[in-house]
């Protein structure tokens, strides 16, 4: 900046850079304001004409439609259950599909660093062939072509060993089912996650006491698996109880089954995302020096000791951030569940709006919801680079 | 759907490529193939796997009715367009093709190898057995390109043709608006625009890019505001946009914004999406920018201020040329995408691509041709999608990115 004109009383005012910046400010605020208030004005206008009012109480009345999809719902419930309803399936379908696809992610990205040339090329051929088709001709492959074309019906679905039928009506495989007695073993496991903390502080402690580096979680975890264990020996009977998909006349009974929506967009996300996520970790791998791991073994660290405490820390610092907003992608990308029928927020949100004509509130709420998720996001983000930062020189 | 691209290393003056060193083919096999114990296994079950994967593919491509392509491609590519006004399109295919002739001939590099392949592949497409006149047309492409190439290569002495040659580039979009869509009066307007098929993607991809750049640079400038109140409404515009999934935004637009605009405002469906990409991207391209932005060294602003140029000036003149010119690989990248987000146009009724082609599997003559299709579509996309991403990377190398 030019170093100001010191005796500033003899500057008028319209060339006072001071009073210019409020002056724009004002200006540019004031045409926001207008442009908000005509088109709040247009609003009103055309909600008096259809004779609709905004307000969330319709979220208090009857559903009305069937959502086959999460949580036990009616259509008797109100429409605020049922969008609740869709937002824990969004969530349920993020929450997997975010650790399928990390797995796959890292396991290729690993590969297209493998010495082995086919690993390499197989990996990068995956990633250069999904990143390049888009998300939801994907998901329509998954879902139409996949789903519910090429696999067989119900009585001649595909056995998979460990019980797992694949057929046109859904996936269905062995689950647990939790009995009467879980309601007591429930109480274990959050004793278990009270004590296991309390050893992971304790551990963590002592160790920095020490300054000495080791995984505190390990300790807490053996706790945890320890106090579930006694859990399930001490309460009567078993808390839960493995069933198994069983066909009967017309279709499986027992087990878990999973929708051929909830299969498909679970697929397609993990498919796809792990793709990005692959080429996430190469770089993060490759963002580490050679010199690093030649100077950790020059000073006689072992080869576990040098991935623990040379390589990990510095790839997760370049890793984790853009991991996080493919999280938020995948997210965000459920929303597509729309267009294969899976009851996803959005799904249901729209739904609501087709049966109450609600547009301007469902809108909010539904964007509401995502920004949430984004904020959410955001700020562990902000957290987890503001650590980072202190590790830095 | 942001992207992640990778970024080659390149040479610079001083630093040469290794040479390239000639391997014995069973030493490379041992090294790259075989070079332990596990290595080996890899290479064996993934060698099995291959051969699995592609014995069946190829089993059932052969067996595969692929005349569901060939008897839709005008319906897949242009959907309901009239065929009797099909030459627009070609008049406008050709304007393009003469357009990048000429930037190949007057500029060399990248767009002369572009325009080589269009050449080539019109020459390629034009023996495949189409019609006589569809033959026709997709030579006159390769012919288009070959004068625009002539007249490049002996128009670039004339100082004035380069000039002429971005004007027309900037002039192309709307003409080309034109003459495809109609313009009242001088063109008649064509009906049906809703269904047109893989143009649909195409155009949607072209014009929200092109809209999007002015106001995405207007609100990175924005977001770097020293006026705290412009500073915050342009930061709470990109995150919010950038918060939400792009269907949330074309819900809106198919059943909000006629209650947003004035009761005698009623958009065509087409352009309310236009309008939302716009929005949506303007968002991405303003973090695009923003970070070409940051990447201007301070010096370059305290120099401009010393040689006494104004804050506008400034920002015209000195940063913003240097700040475009590193984020044009990033650009592509989002057309990519935005290329991609297009398929998403079928949720409010708009029949693109992958929405058209749901028709033809519905009809009983095509009824069992799924595979077919989605294999069509998916190396459509993935065809453009690819060479779109090659191009930026050689883009990426000519301009220097990275290097500096």
């Amino acid at each position: 900046m030019a170093k100001k004109v010191a005796s500033s009383h003899s500057i008028p005012f319209w060339r006072d850079i001071r009073v210019l910046r409020v002056i724009a400010q004002v200006v540019f605020l004031a045409l926001i304001a207008a442009g908000i208030w005509w088109l709040f004005n247009n609003l009103q206008y055309n909600l008096q004409a259809s004779g609709l009012k905004i307000g969330f109480r319709f979220l208090k009345n009857t559903a009305g439609f069937p959502i086959s999809e999460g949580l036990h719902y009616s259509p008797t419930d109100v429409n605020g259950y049922a969008f609740f309803v869709g937002i824990v399936n969004t969530l349920k379908v993020s929450a997997i599909g975010i650790v399928i696809a990390t797995l796959l992610g890292v396991i290729i990205g690993i590969s297209r660093l493998s010495s082995n040339w086919l690993v390499k090329k197989i990996a990068g051929v995956y990633v250069e062939v999904i990143r390049n088709i888009p998300l939801l001709v994907q998901l329509f492959f998954w879902y139409f072509a996949v789903m519910l074309t090429a696999l067989p019906l119900v009585k001649n679905s595909i056995h998979l060993p460990g019980a797992i039928y694949l057929t046109r009506r859904g996936v269905y495989m062995p689950w647990a089912i939790p009995t009467d007695s879980f309601g007591t073993w429930a109480w274990y496991i959050l004793g278990g996650l009270i004590v296991g903390a309390g050893v992971y502080m304790f551990r963590r402690t002592q160790l920095k006491r020490a300054e000495r580096p080791g995984f505190p979680i390990i300790w807490a975890g053996t706790v945890f698996i320890l106090i579930l264990a006694a859990g399930w020996f001490i309460t009567p009977g078993n808390p839960l109880k493995l069933t198994i998909p069983v066909l009967n006349k017309f279709n499986f009974t027992g087990g878990l089954s999973l929708s051929t929506s909830f299969t498909a967009l679970l697929l397609g996300l993990s498919v796809y995302t792990a793709a990005f996520i692959a080429e996430i970790v190469r770089a993060g791998i490759q963002a580490i020096s050679k010199g690093q791991t030649e100077a950790a073994s020059a000073v006689g660290l072992s080869k576990v000791q040098i991935l623990r405490l040379v390589i990990l820390p510095q790839a997760l610092r370049v890793i984790i951030p853009p991991l996080a907003s493919q999280y938020l992608n995948l997210t965000k990308n459920s929303s597509l569940a729309i267009l294969i029928g899976y009851y996803d927020l959005m799904n249901v949100g729209t739904t609501i709006f087709n049966q109450t004509g609600r547009a301007v509130e469902m809108i909010l709420l539904i964007m509401a919801s995502y920004l949430t998720m984004s904020l959410l996001t955001s700020l562990a983000m902000n957290y987890y680079n503001k650590r980072m930062k202190l590790v830095e020189r | 759907m942001d992207e992640t691209r990778k970024r080659s290393h390149t040479y610079g003056d001083d630093e040469l490529p290794p040479p390239i060193e000639r391997i014995p083919v069973l030493r490379w096999l041992k090294e790259n193939l075989f070079s332990s114990w596990f290595n080996a296994i890899l290479t064996v079950v993934f060698t099995v796997f291959i051969v699995v994967l592609l014995l069946g593919l190829g089993k059932w491509a052969l067996g595969a009715r692929w005349e569901v392509i060939p008897a839709n491609l005008k319906l897949l590519l242009v959907g309901t367009y009239p065929l009797e006004d099909i030459w627009r399109i070609w008049t406008t295919l050709y304007l393009i093709s003469f357009l990048v002739g000429s930037a190949g001939g007057s500029r060399g590099g990248l767009m002369r190898q572009i325009s080589m392949t269009i050449a080539i592949v019109s020459v390629v497409l034009a023996i495949l057995p189409f019609g006589l006149m569809t033959r026709g047309w997709i030579l006159g492409m390769g012919a288009s390109t070959g004068i625009g190439f002539l007249l490049g290569h002996f128009g670039k002495r004339f100082r004035r043709y380069k000039h002429i040659e971005i004007g027309l580039w900037v002039l192309s979009l709307p003409v080309t608006i034109m003459l495809v869509n109609g313009i009242s009066g001088l063109l008649p307007v064509v009906e049906g625009r809703n269904s047109w098929g893989l143009m649909l993607n195409i155009i949607g991809a072209i014009v929200g890019i092109a809209l999007s750049f002015p106001i995405g640079i207007l609100l990175a400038l924005g977001r770097r505001s020293e006026l705290p109140a412009i500073r915050l409404i342009c930061t709470a515009y990109i995150e919010i946009i950038r918060g939400v999934p792009l269907i949330t935004l074309l819900f809106m637009a198919s059943i909000m914004l006629q209650l947003l605009l004035p009761s005698n405002v009623r958009p065509d469906l087409l352009i309310r999406a236009m309008m939302t990409i716009t929005a949506f991207e303007a968002a991405y391209m303003a973090e695009n920018v923003r970070g070409g932005l940051q990447a201007i060294p301070k010096g370059q602003y305290e120099a401009a201020n010393a040689v006494g140029l104004n804050k506008l000036l400034t920002t015209t003149l000195i940063i913003m040329p240097q700040a475009l010119r590193l984020v044009i690989p990033a650009i592509v990248g989002q057309f990519i995408s935005l290329f991609m987000d297009t398929t998403l146009f079928g949720f409010i009724a708009i029949l693109e691509l992958l929405h058209i082609s749901r028709s033809i599997m519905g009809n009983v003559q095509w009824r069992g041709t799924i595979f077919e299709l989605y294999v069509f579509i998916g190396v459509v996309f993935w065809l453009a999608c690819y060479s779109m991403s090659y191009i930026s990377r050689r883009i990426e190398k000519s301009l220097g990115v990275g290097e500096r």
